[in-house]
């Protein structure tokens, strides 16, 4: 196939797929394109994100009151449980993994991932296990109760002595999760090594590849980890063996560290390729190259190797030497200095900056701030006598919603926003995305600020009902849960209407820099197919004139040409 | 009777950009360059699982007051030496398949390549003997736990590796399959010395570490 983007003749060319691609079907098949792929784990995401907030509405209904009376206890547990699992299983992770579909790509000037097929295997491990995961709440005794973290010995009990229960069905779902998690890492990291455009070295890579590709390192490294610890708490609950039986010589404090190995890193896999979100809209916005491309970059890798070291401050309280303490204190203080150095980039980029305050830049900017927040509660929580004082209370819940709504999934929706005219090939509504980050912002602060007094007031997390003296700070956190509930509406309405009527997007709407841009909207099925063109700058040259590639001149107009001849 | 493959080097295939072969659009099928980076990459990653097992298991091991169940001695490490030097050789021999590959000698390979997956069979087997003639079961503590629970994740991979090797054999049947697929072979290849250091390190941990 040699059409070039560029020849007139492609609009009026039949399109070469031998099935139709732009049937709705392909969207609801196996499909190996990595657009479709993308496209497939961000509304996969959603669903589960609407599943995940809903439990949480429930959750924070039941809390607007200090007695337990809206749900049994037993089900207030299995609440938690499983909203946390399925908002890091089947909303992060997947959502991330569509971005990290629809971007890498066509960033780095590739036409598919390197494993298109282990890529749609990837995907479709994500419906079988969010089915199994969702199976739980039907069997008898309900779904997994004993918290995200699955902590035995209360993981191991299973009073009904069902061999099918919802603890088994827990562990299944999340040994797959890594499996398909794992098959997606290999082949983030294999594209991204192996099929850059010409003249695209790593330090002209936009600094998304970067944070994508330490990201899915440490799924690499961590996520075994936790699949192994998980396959032997499966042995301990089916078979009986005794790796954490105290009974049987085992030892339950062998879990957490097998857990939190992975599962703290995994709070840098959603985070990383948020920073780079930021780092790829900051710059588009504020009209200036991104400050420290170098220092920003080399940030991200020294991120995961301190990430590697810090599990055990999520073990402060359980019984680890003094001398692992302090350790463990210091490494996770010092991850405070990579990400500050991003944080300080980021603030240089907008200085003096001619800022564009559209609906992704104000959720890019929005995120940006309830980080900072994030990260001065983290830094408090480092502290082994603070974090013993407030361990397992609203302190710690607190924390970590900032950081996983207030910045990530803000991150998430600022990425969405940026790249949905690219994508889709229609603009969203700024209106509605405008209010859809109000609501979003304000509910965030209002839903999540209020658990840090109640943490060192010492509400302990997990409980359905509270003393009354916690009430006040309670009712402020459940009014900004609904709000967050209220604001998918506009979100939701905003993707659906601009998919069935919004404008026709052009192929840069925003005037950015990057080989994306450079594709029609949405881009062609293989991308720039054989004219992969060669990258002679580095990325965000905004300002300073230079081309970004080869024949440059091309583009603009051959893409201009395809969008309206596609209308 | 020798087929010679057209193309003598097999890593020459790292190279050369691999067309794909179904109907499919172009770069849409698997790149067959890419996937031996692939492969070393999962590779990179499964270790880590052995890794967490490993550290698991002497974790266990140094903190128990009681490691060995009841009526328990220990293990009997002659014979599984036996067939320990069973399995490492073998990555020699699989090594020879691959010399005589690179020359071009397909029933040179294909000898060799069926005497290591003969010899993996083999440690299987006499694993499969150990294991029926065991005092101690897997419900039997945290030693019993640990030591089915390693042996039997590695012993999967032995005999993934097996399977996997028997579809290379039958693959270099088609002919002139290996001129641009020779990746498969240097895949299984990688995968079962990782199965044999694997095994040595297990080895070491299980039979050379006293109780």
């Amino acid at each position: 196939m040699t059409i070039t983007p560029f020849d007139p003749g492609l609009s009026a060319a039949p399109t070469p797929q031998p099935k139709a691609p732009n049937s709705w079907k392909r969207y609801f098949s196996f499909n190996t394109d990595a657009k479709v792929i993308g496209i497939q784990y961000i509304a996969t995401a959603l669903i589960f994100l609407l599943v995940g907030g809903l439990l949480a509405m429930i959750m924070r209904g039941e809390l607007i009151t200090p007695e337990a009376d809206l749900v049994d206890r037993t089900v207030y547990n299995g609440l938690y449980t499983m909203h946390g699992t399925i908002m890091l299983f089947l909303f992060m992770f997947p959502v991330l993994n569509g971005l990290n579909n629809l971007l890498i790509p066509c960033m780095i000037g590739a036409p598919d991932m390197a494993f298109p097929r282990l890529n749609a295997a990837a995907f479709w491990l994500v419906p079988v296990f969010g089915v199994i995961l969702m199976a739980s709440f039907l069997v008898p005794g309900g779904p997994a109760a004993s918290g995200w973290w699955s902590y035995p010995p209360v993981s191991l009990q299973n009073p009904l002595g069902f061999l099918i229960n919802g603890e088994a069905l827990w562990i299944v779902a999340v040994a797959l999760s890594g499996v398909s998690s794992i098959m997606g890492a290999i082949n983030f990291v294999t594209t991204i090594l192996r099929m850059r455009a010409p003249g695209m070295t790593l330090f002209r890579m936009p600094i998304f590849c970067w944070t994508a590709l330490s990201a899915q390192i440490i799924q690499l490294i961590g996520l075994p980890a936790l699949t192994g610890g998980a396959l032997m708490l499966l042995f301990d609950l089916v078979v009986g063996t005794s790796f954490y039986r105290p009974e049987g010589g085992g030892d339950p404090v062998l879990y957490q560290h097998f857990f939190w190995f992975y599962s703290h890193p995994a709070v840098y896999v959603i985070i990383l390729p948020v920073f780079g979100v930021f780092s790829e809209l900051f710059p588009v916005y504020a009209r200036k190259p991104l400050f420290g491309y170098r220092f920003v970059a080399m940030a991200s890798l020294v991120i995961v190797a301190l990430s590697l070291v810090v599990w055990v401050h999520h073990m402060f309280p359980s019984g680890v030497p003094q001398w692992m303490r302090d350790l463990f204190m210091v490494t996770t203080m010092l991850i405070a200095v990579p990400t500050g150095i991003k944080v300080f980039a980021w603030l240089a980029t907008l200085w003096g900056g001619k800022l564009r305050l559209n609906t992704p830049m104000l959720f890019a900017l929005g995120g940006l701030f309830n980080f900072v927040f994030a990260g001065v509660t983290g830094i408090m929580l480092a502290t082994v006598p603070v974090d013993i004082h407030v361990n397992n209370t609203y302190f710690v819940v607190g924390h970590f919603h900032y950081v996983i709504y207030g910045a990530a999934t803000m991150g998430v929706y600022a990425a969405i926003y940026h790249w949905f005219p690219k994508f889709t090939g229609k603009m969203y509504y700024e209106g509605l995305g405008q209010l859809h980050f109000l609501l979003t912002f304000i509910g965030t602060n209002l839903n999540f600020f209020p658990m840090h007094p109640l943490g060192l007031m010492g509400m302990p997390r997990r409980v359905s009902s509270y003393d009354p003296e916690f009430a006040f700070w309670n009712v402020l956190a459940s009014l900004g849960a609904f709000l967050l509930g209220v604001s998918i509406i506009p979100f939701l309405l905003n993707l659906v209407s601009s998919l069935v009527r919004g404008k026709q997007a052009p192929a840069n709407p925003w005037n950015a820099i990057g080989l994306e841009w450079l594709l029609p909207s949405p881009p062609p099925a293989e991308n720039f197919e054989e004219n992969v063109p060669t990258v002679i700058s580095g990325p965000y040259g905004y300002g300073s004139g230079l081309p970004l590639v080869e024949h440059q001149e091309r583009y603009p107009r051959a893409t201009d040409f395809l969008a309206t001849g596609q209308a | 009777m020798t087929l010679t493959p057209a193309s003598p080097d097999p890593l020459s295939g790292l190279d050369q950009n691999a067309g794909p072969t179904d109907g499919h659009a172009s770069g849409h099928s698997s790149h067959a360059n890419h996937s031996l980076t692939g492969f070393i990459i999962f590779l990179c990653s499964e270790s880590i699982i052995f890794f967490a097992f490993f550290t698991g298991y002497a974790v266990l091991k140094l903190s128990s007051l009681n490691w060995l169940p009841p009526g328990v001695e220990g293990l009997e490490w002659r014979t599984p030496l036996a067939y320990t030097a069973v399995l490492v050789s073998s990555s020699g021999t699989i090594a020879l398949a691959e010399w005589f590959l690179n020359r071009g000698n397909l029933w040179g390979f294909r000898a060799f390549w069926l005497l290591s997956m003969a010899m993996g069979t083999v440690f299987l087997y006499g694993q499969a003997v150990e294991w029926a003639g065991l005092s101690f079961g897997i419900t039997s503590g945290s030693f019993g736990s640990c030591f089915y629970l390693l042996t039997g994740f590695h012993g999967l991979h032995v005999a993934s590796g097996v399977l996997l090797m028997g579809l290379m054999l039958i693959r270099s049947f088609r002919a002139g399959n290996y001129e641009g697929g020779e990746q498969g072979v240097v895949a299984a290849s990688l995968f079962w010395h990782f199965v044999d250091v694997i095994w040595v390190l297990l080895f070491l941990l299980l039979y050379a570490w006293p109780a």
